[in-house]
């Protein structure tokens, strides 16, 4: 035929003997085949991760939950036991959680956790409404409660400057001065408009509302709700831990922020101050700091003058973690585009309204995930507190694991296990949070 | 005419306006920024003074020169309770550089090798080294290390048995027992050998270097100095008449039970303090590495292993001189942070009473109550340290730093 004849040498006369099929890709066996035994050496590594993934859980599981000892009195019941002795974690959770806050007075601490997740959760959550009153609440009114309920509240200020001849020490003594250093920074500024010619009515106006703000909080601090005084030296565990943590946060960062914008300033000498706190403080370990803290603050104090212990910590704790909150923002706001300045200061925005409207919303969403990595530091840190004798969570742990009523070979370790349990699962879940908000606010500049 | 009145009207109606001038606003600032922080210093500072000397203490380092009068249980230099206060902070120095420098070696290794397996293509390894970096870094190092201390190295066996390890290491509660080098006449010849080595491999590779710009081909130079630094030293050792004997950790194992356990003054012992913080440290610290490493890595555009897959380089090639050299100007920065912060963290001896500046100087200062003295060589310590750290680290990273126009 012609067109049989017409058919180019070059193509088949004959079917070719079929093939086996590719080995399988999909499914499981497909993907072991490639993520897992792809190569002979491959092989070998899947094998040795195998045998030791056996190696390390096997132990584990048995010492933790097999073997384990789940309920007792005392140490007789974990002494012989080759696992974990729960129920001495169980039988001191509460000291874990309140320290040695008075028994009966418990339900205040039960208060402040509660109140924190419930302000906590909505402020999370992108899409809950009220973020900014939600955010007032959190950082100033909830503060107040806390400290109020924590410490019993009912602090007597007595004044100290003007002579005992002129006013004895008392609340009406304080009253008077308060409002003699209020009325004289209102005069201040009244008398610099005067004389300059330059309108300060917006800075007054905030002046009197934070001079008013804080006469509010002294008053609320002083008010004698009927509550007893707890003395920081009794409380302990995750409280303290909570407290250090959130103080630290809280202060750290409008701290970091301005130390910040001091290293960015034009002015060499704000600047220059800023470096030196900056570097040193970044420079020296945490625990030098609280030892200088707990041994050199009552030195630099005057006469007569006591910090409480806690409140020395804090003040170390807050001050280190400015300076490395003030190296993140920095970092946030050398990424804010010059552009962005400028167009601040085209439009005649003084310094303070360019930061606060243009340049410091931008640079702190961008430094949102570092914000949240030194905050887990911050958090992991505050176990520090225990070696300057106070009782965190983990200090507590430790003491409690020397305790003759439950010393056994076991005790340390579960208490040491059930200390990092509860330290991953707040440290992991900040992480998480931070990558979660870090795609979040990604989603515009991704491509 | 009218100009000229007009600015002397609004200089009459703002006597200073002058405030409005953004140079003298600065200035004024300044100097009242520089005022407020004077005062705060100098009232600082009277403060202390007086309180100082309501509590008796004559400022200044004078007391460096008394005796201490305690006893360190991990000494590099001699020191005994008859020493100086000086003395006792030189010692805990020497400790902390000591932990420190291990720390960074072994965080090191662990780090890289975790960095590595987090990239592998087998899914396992990847996944056992994401768990180690998740758990590690999500963990208090204080806790940690209680772990490693107080949990671990306190259930070995106690002072009278002991745990062995390939023949010659012996664990128990009092640390670990090993063999300690005894140097006899012509010991020097083998450290000698050191020098010698690095001479002879400087020249090697300045040879290597040339010919494989001439050939294109490289010689083993990894060999060649592998065979240099171990060879040389050991044909030292046998030239010079065996000069290095080793002194056995002694254990009795029967006899009067007080007279059981290791003599004391046999072989090296490694104190548990040392070991848990070295641990502890390493451990926590190469979480950290590995995840510098992976950036550092993950940053190398993925087109790199490609045009080097396609001229045929071999994956251990590819990674070794494409990747890695591409991937240090990544790494090198905040691998210098880690290794700062495994030097600072290294301060938690304190808390399992391993013997470094800070431990030591805590005790100094519970004695003599210098408090700032202390303070003030404690952060003159680390800040030297950082300092330092970061000037060798941009030394190298300048080496490595990509050379643009």
């Amino acid at each position: 035929m012609v067109m049989e004849s017409a058919s180019p040498a070059y193509v088949r006369k004959s079917f070719i003997p079929s093939q086996d099929p590719p080995v399988n890709t999909a499914g499981a066996i497909g993907w072991a085949r490639k993520r897992l035994f792809s190569s002979l050496g491959n092989s070998i590594l899947t094998i040795a991760a195998l045998a030791f993934i056996v190696w390390m859980l096997i132990p584990i599981i048995r010492f933790t939950i097999l073997d384990a000892v789940w309920s007792g009195e005392d140490r007789a019941a974990c002494a012989k036991a080759s696992g974990a002795c729960w129920a001495y974690v169980k039988a001191y959770l509460p000291q874990f959680i309140y320290g040695r806050y008075p028994i009966a007075e418990r339900w205040r601490v039960d208060i402040v956790f509660l109140l924190l997740a419930v302000a906590m959760v909505p402020m999370l959550i992108p899409r809950a409404p009220f973020k900014r009153l939600n955010g007032l609440f959190l950082l100033i009114v909830y503060p107040l409660i806390a400290f109020v309920l924590l410490t019993g509240g009912h602090i007597r200020f007595t004044g100290g400057w003007l002579p005992a001849s002129i006013a004895a020490p008392s609340a009406l003594r304080f009253a008077i001065e308060f409002a003699l250093i209020g009325g004289a920074i209102l005069l201040a500024i009244g008398a610099f408009a005067r004389l300059t010619g330059i309108p300060v009515a917006g800075s007054g106006t905030m002046a009197g509302i934070a001079i008013a703000g804080v006469a509010c909080v002294l008053l609320v601090v002083g008010i004698d709700f009927g509550l007893e005084p707890v003395e920081t030296a009794n409380w302990g565990g995750l409280l303290v831990t909570l407290v250090v943590a959130g103080t630290g946060m809280v202060a750290s960062l409008p701290l970091g922020v301005l130390l910040a914008l001091g290293r960015r300033s034009a002015m060499p000498v704000v600047r220059v101050a800023s470096v030196i706190f900056i570097e040193v403080w970044r420079g020296v370990p945490l625990i030098t700091v609280l030892f200088m803290a707990s041994v050199m603050l009552p030195l630099f104090l005057p006469d007569g003058v006591t910090f409480d212990k806690l409140l020395r910590a804090l003040i170390g704790v807050a001050l280190f973690n400015a300076a490395y909150m003030a190296e993140t923002v920095r970092g946030g706001l050398q990424a804010v585009p010059r552009g962005q300045y400028e167009a601040g200061m085209s439009i005649g925005l003084g310094y303070w309204q360019r930061m606060r409207l243009i340049v410091l919303p931008q640079a702190l969403r961008l430094v949102i995930p570092g914000i949240v990595g030194s905050f887990i530091s911050l958090f992991k840190d505050t176990t520090l507190v225990s070696i300057i004798g106070l009782f965190d969570f983990l200090g507590q742990i430790q003491t409690s694991a020397n305790d003759a009523k439950w010393a056994s070979p076991v005790t340390g370790v579960t208490g040491y296990i059930f200390a990092a349990i509860v330290f991953w699962a707040f440290c992991f879940s900040m992480s998480r949070y931070a990558a979660y908000t870090e795609r979040r606010l990604n989603r515009s500049r991704r491509r | 005419m009218k100009s000229g009145r007009s600015g002397a009207v609004s200089a009459g109606r703002h006597p200073l306006a002058i405030f409005n001038n953004p140079t003298f606003r600065g200035v004024f600032f300044q100097l009242v920024f520089v005022a407020g922080l004077g005062w705060i210093v100098w009232d600082l500072i009277q403060n202390t003074a007086h309180n100082l000397q309501r509590a008796n203490i004559a400022a200044g380092y004078g007391f460096l020169e008394r005796t201490a009068g305690f006893g360190i249980i991990q000494t590099m230099v001699s020191y005994s309770e008859a020493s100086s206060y000086g003395r006792a902070v030189l010692v805990g120095l020497l400790n902390t550089l000591l932990v420190a420098g291990l720390g960074v070696v072994l965080a090191t290794i662990l780090g890289l090798i975790v960095g590595i397996a987090r990239l592998s293509s087998n899914w396992l390894v990847a996944q056992i080294a994401t768990a180690y970096v998740e758990i590690i870094r999500n963990i208090p190092l204080l806790l940690q290390l209680f772990f490693w201390y107080f949990a671990v190295l306190r259930s070995v066996p106690g002072m009278r048995e002991k745990w062995t390890l390939f023949g010659v290491f012996h664990l128990n509660i009092g640390g670990l027992h090993a063999p300690r080098p005894v140097f006899g006449d012509g010991a020097i010849w083998i450290l000698l050998a050191f020098p010698i080595a690095l001479g002879i491999a400087v020249f090697v590779s300045h040879r290597g270097k040339q010919r494989f710009e001439r050939t294109g081909r490289r010689p083993p130079l990894g060999w060649i100095y592998a065979g240099l630094f171990v060879l040389l030293p050991i044909a030292a050792f046998f030239l010079a008449g065996r000069p290095i004997a080793l002194d056995m950790p002694q254990f009795s194992e029967t006899g009067p039970l007080l007279k059981r356990g290791f003599k004391a003054g046999s072989g090296i012992t490694v104190i548990p303090e040392f070991f848990g913080l070295l641990l502890a440290l390493s451990i926590y610290t190469a979480a950290y590495i590995a995840e510098v490493v992976r950036g550092g890595i993950e940053a190398v555009n993925h087109g790199q292993t490609e045009a080097a897959y396609s001229i045929g380089l071999k994956r251990g090639q590819t990674l070794r001189l494409v990747v890695i050299p591409q991937a240090l100007r990544v790494i090198i920065p905040p691998l210098s942070n880690q290794y700062l912060n495994l030097t600072k963290n290294s301060s938690l001896a304190v808390a399992v009473a391993y013997p470094d500046l800070v431990s030591v100087g805590g005790t100094v200062l519970n004695q003599t109550g210098q408090a700032v003295e202390m303070v003030s060589i404690w952060m003159l310590f680390y800040l030297g340290m950082s300092i330092l750290t970061s000037l060798v680290m941009n030394y190298w990273n300048k080496r490595v730093a990509l050379v643009e126009r």
